[in-house]
């Protein structure tokens, strides 16, 4: 009868365990993405905890599970995370559902002004509803989705003059997406240094925001509107304007004619390792993996260029990334998350925020002179971050980013139906959302 | 002396309790020991499932603070009406159907020929039933390594075999191949289920009603389809069941696989469900769905099981 | 009949039956063979073109899977220490540092208490209920055993929906005790009907005889049925217990940090920039293993467990 001994005795043990892992009074745990910028949080954070005695705990969520495990955690009411360092469209949810604190009165009685930093953050990351000083977070991560290209391939003089010839135009940064196109095209398939390379990594993620977050570069720059400027939730005709349309033709077309084939199901992770290992001249990302590029040792330095995404017919506009942290409303210790914070908005922090591999939203940081050249990629970033636009930010942002997910993937990797036939349903399912939230 | 925790525990009891325990008449000792049970699975199962229809007549959403209001039977026609259940609804009978057939055609053949008794035939019996004791999840996550192009073992293995370049195909990718994709993963699963069950039909088939057959000289193929065959069917029709009412749940293995793409391809019901309950939060939308699927399975399972029963009784 | 039966296969049909039964098996234990080797392999060899099968063994997914590492950058390979253990050094190699131990351990003692504390709440309930359903005349018997198998037929994303909000209320999100308790009455009805076939195969002789002698009926239960159906429980209990620890839905929609089990982790395993795949071949491994010999113990009661007990064999 070993067998229900040593059942009984782990059935007492799950007993007595279970429910014994509450974190005590000077103890914090910080839920973010598990990516390169989170370690080097938790470096940066070592400071704090010797000044404040409180020790932290991280949680980090890889990004393909990180909105799923992270919402959930939220709405299930959860007490595992004090401090979150959520996704920019998050944050409407989180401040109607009483998830988050605001943080208005503190951010007063601390002398914490939003106007020290970058205002597109600010309104990406913070505010809820937008355009209303209402605060909800602290701008603790400025992100864009940008691009990197083989500056080395590109420079090379046979490949430059057979670009010449084939297009008619120099070999070099793009100067609009319909450049880029020609440029992946023509990467696709050629044997460089004996191996085969492709065009362009683009995000074509489709469970949980990937395609979306690649797909609204090209959008924009084509004439896509979320809605009327005029009149809130009013689609039609802007969410599948000609223009719209024309865009996500583009994004098809800059698929079938310049990805690597079977990237069929790639985000952030699967483009890095395509571009670093020398698959790919041109990859789609946000900047965060750009001190990692250029530190890397195939792919970094003199090899690699950085470009903010390239105007299209109707502008030149970048999907914004990022997050602010804000603090869990249902955590046990609110005083000790508030004093992150206040740790964390100071001006020398954030300076080291970005030297450490984060990426300080705070102007101070990134007006400062010479933050511009101090790092290759640097002007790219400031150009794309003064582009940003983003998704929807809407409590129902969820709902919202499912069916673009399935009706982009559809058109765009399963080239089932029209461009025009995607966004009219996408308008479709858009509007019967807002409608059960009354918004309609 | 045994140690059986029933055993330790009568001994742990004050005699007084044991003594009424034990004086109890049968009747109150048979709902003794059901009791326990039945409010276990009334707590956890059909107290929820009142809550989910209860539910499913609302616009809640568990993820806002706001008012319910009841909405009729909105959400059910909201469900039928949209093209997307039925996508899925698609998705799901494609993958139950190949998956149920590959299964059957493999694992009979698997179990025929293991019941030619050869020697070892139990060690290679245990071996080709470790897949579907393991984490769909686990493994299901590891398969998507395997389907990589290039690098995966899988497409070097079909190139090898048929010239095809491994890096122009991916499984999970390609739309015409991902529906196949999670079904060659599920056959690989859960073929030995379906031969474990076959194996036991041809077991149970005494030898002396081939003995008879022989003596009035029917031939091997006609022995096989009418002794064989019928005498296996009643077992193969509940494998059948078993994995009807399995693979229509399916959720773990194909969301790990594919994620439910591209597009919407192998987005099967319990995925869609999932997306409805725990991603876009229309608790109430979602909670008509799984009744929707609830009473579809209950319906499908009552009607098999009906003609199990009269192929059983022939 | 000497030495002739029309039954008996052929040398011939045996053979041939053999390479083709072979044959499968080695084709289906090869995805498993290759979770094992790759990790026992270098990152590079993992995602190596064309796949490589023979390799230099590397400890490195072993080591990745227990730590959590950072990137050392050019500014600290001067101040840092020599390496002072072997997974220090395999860390160093690839130019990253151990910052701290992983999740994994954490995880997969997780999946250790629900899975037994599972295991024991459902045979202890199971065992005393299929002890009545067999032995006495419950009314409405076939009702409520078809109800309890009826439970198992729900999709269990379907079931979560209510049981989240009933955790939510109760405040059991995340935590052990809600596991249990859930795989518990999940597992019950497997339970319930496995151990009532069981029981049902113990002569009645036995507990008659028992009760002549003087036991009460509660003694007759625990001094003799108990004990005739040990095998039956213990396999039973395996059974219970694979459930438990290979389950995935419930767990990633009602777990997230305190109480996750290895299942939804397991394939979120990433190293430092992409996923980490011989990482999560050893996580994978050393999950799968206990399965797999649990498997080669149960295999004369496989059968009956896989089919609630329809099929005895």
């Amino acid at each position: 009868m070993k067998v229900s001994k040593l059942l009984m005795a782990t059935a007492l043990t799950a007993v007595t365990t279970a429910g014994a892992t509450t974190a005590s009074a000077d103890e914090l745990t910080l839920c973010w993405a598990a990516w390169d910028p989170a370690n080097a949080l938790v470096e940066l954070s070592k400071d704090f905890e010797s000044q404040s005695g409180i020790k932290m705990n991280f949680e980090f969520v890889p990004w393909p599970n990180f909105a799923d495990r992270m919402l959930n955690e939220l709405n299930s009411g959860g007490k595992l995370c004090d401090l979150l360092i959520g996704d920019s469209q998050w944050i409407g949810g989180a401040a109607e559902n009483g998830n988050y604190v605001k943080l208005n009165d503190f951010f007063a009685q601390e002398g914490i002004s939003m106007d020290d930093f970058i205002p597109a953050t600010v309104t990406g990351y913070a505010e809820w509803p937008k355009g209303t000083p209402n605060y909800w977070a602290l701008p603790a991560y400025a992100d864009v989705v940008g691009w990197t290209y083989r500056k080395d391939w590109f420079e090379r003089p046979e490949l430059q003059t057979e670009f010449k010839e084939k297009y008619g135009y120099d070999l070099g940064i793009p100067s609009s997406l319909e450049h880029l196109k020609d440029i992946a095209e023509f990467f696709q398939g050629r044997e460089i240094d004996g191996n085969t390379v492709y065009g362009a990594a683009i995000y074509t993620e489709r469970g949980s925001e990937g395609i979306t977050m690649g797909v609204t570069n090209a959008l924009y720059n084509y004439g896509f509107e979320y809605q009327n400027p005029n009149k809130p939730y009013d689609l039609e005709g802007y969410v599948n304007s000609p223009g719209a349309v024309a865009g996500l033709e583009f994004y098809k077309e800059l698929y079938d004619v310049g990805a690597p084939p079977g990237s069929s199901n790639w985000y952030m992770s699967e483009d890095i390792d395509a571009y670093k290992s020398g698959q790919v001249a041109l990859q789609m990302n946000f900047a965060f993996i750009w001190p990692g590029v250029n530190a890397d040792p195939n792919v970094g330095g003199d090899h690699t260029g950085y470009f903010a995404n390239p105007p299209g017919p109707a502008g030149q506009f970048a999907q914004l990334g990022g997050q602010g942290i804000s603090v869990v409303a249902n955590t046990d210790n609110m005083e000790g998350a508030l004093a992150y914070i206040k740790w964390f908005a100071q001006g020398d922090v954030q300076a080291r925020w970005t030297d450490m591999g984060g990426a300080s939203a705070m102007r101070s940081v990134v007006e400062a002179p010479g933050f511009a050249d101090a790092q290759p990629f640097n002007q790219a970033f400031l150009d794309s971050m003064a582009i940003v636009k983003d998704f929807w930010a809407e409590p129902s942002y969820a709902s919202l980013l499912l069916p673009m997910q399935g009706r982009v993937h559809e058109y765009v990797i399963a080239g089932q139906g029209t461009a025009q036939e995607a966004l009219d349903g996408l308008v479709q399912d858009w509007i019967e959302v807002f409608e059960d939230e009354g918004l309609r | 002396m045994s140690g059986t925790p029933i055993d330790r525990l009568a001994r742990a009891t004050p005699p007084s309790l044991a003594r009424r325990v034990r004086g109890l008449s049968d009747r109150a000792i048979a709902w003794l020991f059901v009791g326990p049970s039945i409010v276990l699975l009334l707590a956890v199962n059909i107290f929820p499932l009142i809550w989910t229809i209860n539910l499913s007549f609302t616009n809640f959403k568990a993820n806002r603070l706001r008012d319910v209001e009841y909405i009729g039977l909105r959400n059910y026609q909201r469900i039928l009406t949209d093209s997307g259940t039925w996508e899925s609804m698609q998705a799901t009978a494609h993958f139950l159907f190949w998956t149920i057939f590959f299964q059957v055609l493999i694992g009979f053949a698997l179990a025929y020929l293991i019941n030619k008794k050869f020697k070892g035939n139990n060690l290679w019996t245990t071996i080709i039933v470790l897949p579907m004791m393991l984490s769909p999840a686990v493994v299901g996550n590891f398969w998507t390594f395997l389907y990589q192009p290039q690098i995966g073992l899988f497409n070097y293995v079909v190139e090898f075999f048929s010239g095809v370049d491994a890096s122009s195909f991916s499984m999970i990718g390609s739309t015409h191949l991902a529906p196949w994709a999670i079904v060659i993963v599920d056959t690989w699963m859960w073929t030995p289920f379906v031969m474990l069950i076959c194996l036991a039909g041809l077991r149970s088939i005494p030898d002396s009603i081939y003995e008879a057959a022989e003596c009035d000289r029917a031939s091997k193929w006609r022995q096989f389809w009418t002794l064989t065959v019928p005498m296996v069917l009643p077992f193969l029709m509940l494998a059948v069941l078993f994995r009807g009412i399995e693979n229509f749940k399916m959720f773990d293995l194909v969301v790990q696989l594919t994620g439910g793409g591209p597009g919407s391809l192998t987005t099967l019901t319990s995925i869609d469900l999932k997306r409805e309950a725990f991603e876009k939060w229309r608790t109430g939308y979602a909670s008509a769905y799984a009744v929707i699927l609830f009473v579809t399975v209950f319906g499908l399972a009552s009607i098999y099981v009906k003609a199990l029963n009269k192929v059983k009784e022939r | 009949m000497s030495g002739f039966s029309v039954t008996e296969p052929s040398n011939r049909q045996k053979w041939i039956a053999a390479v083709l039964v072979i044959l499968y098996a080695l084709i289906t234990i090869a995805p498993l063979l290759w979770i094992i080797a790759t990790g026992f392999k270098s990152p590079e060899d993992a995602i190596a073109y064309p796949p490589k099968v023979l390799f230099e063994p590397s400890l490195e997914g072993y080591v990745n899977l227990f730590t959590t590492r950072t990137r050392i950058t050019e500014g600290m390979q001067q101040t840092l220490p020599p390496p002072a253990t072997w997974y220090q050094q395999i860390a160093r190699d690839s130019g990253t540092m151990i910052a701290g131990p992983s999740r994994y351990g954490q995880r997969f003692l997780n999946s250790v208490v629900i899975g037994f504390g599972s295991t024991f709440l459902s045979i202890f309930f199971g065992t005393l209920a299929a002890y009545a359903f067999s032995r006495f005349r419950v009314p409405i018997k076939d009702d409520l055993l078809f109800f309890i198998l009826s439970t198992r037929m729900m999709p269990p994303i379907a079931v979560a929906i209510p049981i989240f909000l009933m955790f939510r209320q109760l405040g059991l999100n995340d935590t052990q005790l809600g596991m249990i308790l859930l795989y518990t009455a999940v597992n019950l009805s497997l339970a319930v009907w496995l151990l009532k076939g069981f029981i049902d195969e113990i002569p009645l002789e036995y507990e008659e005889a028992a009760l002549i002698d003087g036991y009460t009926r509660f003694q007759a239960f625990y001094k003799v049925v108990l004990p005739q159906a040990a095998t039956g429980i213990a396999s039973t209990a395996i059974f219970c217990l694979i459930f438990a620890w290979n389950e995935y839905a419930f767990a990633v929609l009602l777990t997230s940090g305190t109480a996750q089990t290895a299942p939804p982790f397991i394939p979120t395993i990433i190293g430092v920039g992409g996923q980490d795949w011989p990482a999560v071949a050893a996580g994978a491994t050393l999950f799968l293993i206990p399965v797999m010999i649990f498997t080669i113990l149960l295999r004369k009661h496989l059968l009956r467990g896989i089919t609630f007990g329809a099929v005895r064999k």
